[in-house]
């Protein structure tokens, strides 16, 4: 006689009605952030409609007068550090990557210390580098808080991500494209710039944007580097600057209600920004992977 | 062929054989002058310091090809890669003995591996053209050599060479990945040819390919050896007793107290005595098919 | 035998190479010059953490500074006792942790165990999205959507508190802890499964007693990593919880984590080399032992759970 008392092709009630249970709760996780990331979006279109006109473009900041604030300062700041960061953190993070994945010989333990440096630094608190910054730059070798120091530590902040994504692009180029490049007789040197890294760059390109994405984003480095309060000039690379995640947070910091407005307008331009440069990085992804 | 039957050693021949090309290959051979193109003296292949190939000396013949054929594991595509020194990209490796080549010991210490794949090439086993044109493929060592005038002669030249001039001519400019198998390899034979080398390695260049483009392979490796010296690793005996002027048998030596499997060099003679004929019963053991 | 090179009229065979091929060797040098980037960045950090700690350490004593309940190092007279910010923090976190540590592994089960591979395919990166929006946006939803919700709910917080900077953090750190668990979860072989599901196991019974326990150290790799990025986030805080540092173990009263503190002080006008800019200094270093030490241990984890089953 089998010792199973329910017919067969019935779960026990209890055992059926734990499993909803739990398979809703799971629903309710992953729908938490979609829920918050919606109102989110929500709320800051609403708050911040209104204030996107020309005006906000063209405009710098007037904390006297929120209905003639405008953001033109920050917008430029946020730009220009794009640009500078482009230009530091790729070459020095796709180098340090080359050297890792070619070069290096991972039995040293000075190399294998450089790996574990590396991922250390990548979580590393960001305002930890503010204060790096602070140190060296502002103070130490007295820059002063201008946009040079804010894109030197926004670069070394977004090092690590830009490494680890060109590593990753360079590891998957297949070693028989190398060992048909040496046998043809090509130096270290040579089978490095003219098969992996063309072979390397959707995948280092895509990392990169994604890295820079991130780094728009930061403020509490900025904060202590550099970003002031009250900055109504364009900014120039040994001059004072604000950059868009600063402004958004000094408007929020005050009193007033209209400058919640402002802050709401300026997150929806931070937000436009960082989605177009998302959705290219996987554009470019999609176009250019290749599968090898 | 009454050698054949009257010789008690050798039983049986390999199915599949056809005697009159061996008789035929047997006269070539004994016509040919032979001049030494490479002196390979008490050569030993370590990884790790642990032997992977021991003691193995032999000459090879300038504009003949040479087969080296034997069991998986016995240390045949070790030793070839030994020849353009593609073994010093394997960190663990360790090369002992001496190949001359030409008079210099190619592991001599003014030795330049760059230096020496520019004038002894190689195919592998898998196909492996660069994610580029097939132009560029086949451009790719001029370039990296600084043979910058002529590129497109020199390009048609090693096409032509490689017996894909017709099939490719017009559509240079399209990836090398539309390319089917056999015409891949053909193009990564046409690579090697346009540095001129002296000599073209052959790491199973056909056991990829379908038997059609085996055949074009082989027929190939005939029109080749003119004007180049060949050596191939091959584990399909039919294969070598159709291309090769001199077969290299290799085997296994099991040293069951260190559990060691280190290959070893058994026999190496004109490729008809090798399959007719042998003097060492192992290489008899192993193209009778006994074992192997 | 002796080798004959019968090649007549042939050019001498030069094996050598021409120079010694300085480009590789400058090539070699530039490329470890970048990585030392890296390496003297944490050199960096920690000089310029060490040195005016080291100062402000000869004024205050250490034991003050962690056992003191006061900080008011701006008053007179000043008092440099942490406690209240590594309260802050603390409290911070643990309201972030409520959130993200079982809404993240939920997040996970389903997306490893239940979801269908194209729902997950279009989840997971959209997951990834709120993990792409900046602090600051999240400071401001805390500050301006969440706080007067709560308050309308009835909780009486006030317009800066701790439980809706903590619990809005814990909802930006959810894709941490469900994109590492998850990923720990897809390691774990399908055998395993297979084997429970064979015995008559239900889904409830594979995901809890099987995957979870076979995946714990990146699940709990995921933990800490997602507390130590509470720990060090600094806008959320500086916006949402408020600038008064003090002790209090009730979540709707306001309260100053060491990154509050710190971003709040480096926006002011501190003289340098003043003891008051010194206290950036001090709490950074506390802060910055403090993540170092659990992304140690993150790290580890995560190379324990990938030797498993790689």
């Amino acid at each position: 006689m089998s010792a199973i008392p329910a017919p067969l092709g019935q779960r026990p009630r209890g055992d059926k009605v734990r499993g909803t249970i739990f398979y809703v709760l799971l629903l309710i996780s992953v729908a938490v952030g979609f829920i918050v990331l919606f109102t989110l979006i929500v709320d800051v279109v609403q708050k911040g409609i209104g204030y996107i006109d020309p005006l906000f473009f063209t405009e710098p900041n007037n904390p006297t007068n929120p209905q003639e604030a405008g953001a033109k300062p920050a917008i430029l700041g946020t730009i220009y550090l794009m640009v500078l960061l482009l230009m530091f953190v790729v070459p020095i993070g796709v180098g340090t990557a080359i050297y890792l994945e070619e070069y290096a010989d991972r039995e040293r333990w000075y190399n294998r210390l450089l790996e574990l440096n590396i991922q250390n630094l990548a979580a590393v608190p960001s305002i930890v580098y503010g204060i790096l910054g602070l140190a060296f730059l502002v103070r130490g070798l007295g820059l002063g808080r201008v946009l040079l120091a804010g894109a030197l530590i926004l670069t070394l902040l977004v090092l690590p991500t830009v490494i680890v994504a060109s590593r990753e692009a360079i590891r998957s180029v297949p070693d028989s494209i190398r060992q048909g490049a040496y046998a043809l007789g090509a130096t270290q040197w040579q089978v490095v710039r003219r098969q992996v890294l063309p072979a390397a760059i959707p995948g280092i390109a895509t990392g990169s944007i994604l890295a820079l994405a991130r780094a728009i984003g930061e403020t509490a480095p900025l904060l202590l580097v550099g970003a002031l309060t009250y900055v109504t000039v364009d900014p120039s690379l040994l001059g004072s600057f604000t950059a868009l995640p600063v402004q958004i947070y000094q408007w929020i910091a005050r009193p007033q209600e209209e400058f919640r407005y402002l802050a709401a307008a300026g997150i929806m331009v931070l937000l436009a920004i960082l989605l177009t440069m998302n959705a290219f990085a996987i554009w470019l992804r999609n176009r250019y992977q290749r599968r090898w | 062929m009454p050698d054949m039957e009257s010789a008690p050693a050798a039983p049986a021949t390999i199915a599949g054989l056809d005697e009159k090309i061996l008789t035929e290959r047997r006269e070539a051979v004994s016509r040919t002058r032979r001049d030494v193109l490479f002196d390979v003296d008490g050569l030993t292949v370590s990884y790790a310091d642990v032997p992977a190939l021991k003691n193995v000396s032999l000459e090879i013949y300038k504009n003949f090809l040479t087969a080296f054929i034997g069991p998986s594991g016995c240390g045949k595509s070790t030793f070839i890669r030994c020849f353009n020194r593609m073994n010093d990209l394997i960190p663990t490796a360790s090369v002992e003995g001496k190949i001359l080549y030409h008079g210099t010991d190619l592991y001599g210490h003014e030795v330049d591996s760059v230096e020496v794949r520019k004038r002894i090439g190689m195919v592998f086993q898998k196909p492996n053209p660069f994610p580029k044109s097939i132009y560029d493929n086949v451009a790719f060592g001029p370039r990296i050599l600084g043979w910058k005038r002529e590129l497109d002669d020199r390009v048609e030249r090693a096409l032509r060479n490689a017996a894909l001039w017709d099939e490719v001519k017009n559509r240079l400019k399209s990836s090398a990945y539309g390319l089917s198998g056999g015409q891949q390899q053909r193009l990564c034979i046409a690579r090697c040819l346009a540095v001129e080398p002296d000599v073209l390695l052959m790491d199973e260049p056909a056991s990829a390919l379908d038997p059609i483009s085996t055949t074009a392979i082989e027929d190939l490796m005939h029109t080749l050896k003119r004007d180049y010296t060949i050596v191939i690793v091959t584990h399909n005996m039919q294969q070598a007793a159709r291309v090769a002027d001199m077969t290299a048998f290799f085997s296994v030596e099991v040293d069951e107290e260190q559990d060691r499997r280190t290959g070893i060099l058994v026999e190496y003679d004109e490729t008809p005595t090798i399959f007719t004929n042998p003097g060492d019963k192992r290489t008899e053991d192993y193209v009778t098919g006994r074992f192997g | 035998m002796a080798a004959q090179d019968t090649t007549a009229g042939a050019q001498p065979i030069r094996l050598r190479a021409e120079g010694r091929r300085w480009g590789e060797d400058v090539v070699k040098g530039l490329l470890a010059l970048c990585a030392l980037v890296s390496v003297a960045t944490t050199i960096g950090i920690i000089i310029a953490l060490l040195e005016p700690s080291i100062e402000f350490f000869r004024e205050v004593s250490i034991v003050d500074f962690f056992s003191g309940e006061r900080w008011a190092p701006l008053f007179e007279p000043a008092s440099f006792g942490v406690r209240p910010l590594l309260a802050g923090t603390f409290a911070v976190t643990f309201w972030a942790c409520v959130v993200a540590l079982p809404l993240g592994l939920g997040a996970a089960v389903y997306l490893s165990e239940y979801a269908r591979p194209h729902v997950r395919n279009t989840l997971k990166p959209a997951l990834e999205v709120l993990a792409g929006i900046p602090t600051v946006v999240f400071g401001f939803f805390a500050l301006t959507f969440f706080t007067p919700l709560l308050q309308d709910f009835g909780i009486g917080v006030g317009i800066f508190n701790v439980l809706s900077a903590g619990l809005v953090m814990g909802v930006m750190l959810i894709p941490t802890v469900a994109s590492i668990s998850e990923d720990a979860m897809a390691a774990v072989p399908r055998e395993l499964r297979d084997g429970a599901f064979g015995l008559g196991a239900s889904k409830l019974q594979v995901a809890t007693r099987i995957v979870i326990p076979a995946a714990v150290s990146g699940i709990v790799a995921s933990y800490v990593l997602a507390i130590s990025r509470a720990v060090g986030e600094t806008m959320i805080v500086l916006i949402a919880a408020g600038g008064i540092a003090q002790l209090t173990a009730d979540p709707r009263e306001p309260a100053q984590t060491m990154t509050a503190f710190i971003g709040a002080t480096g926006l002011g006008d501190v003289p340098t080399g003043s003891l008051e800019y010194k206290t950036i200094f001090a709490v950074g270093l506390s802060l910055f032992v403090i993540t170092f030490f659990m992304n140690i241990i993150s790290i580890r984890l995560v190379r324990k759970y990938r030797e498993i089953y790689e």
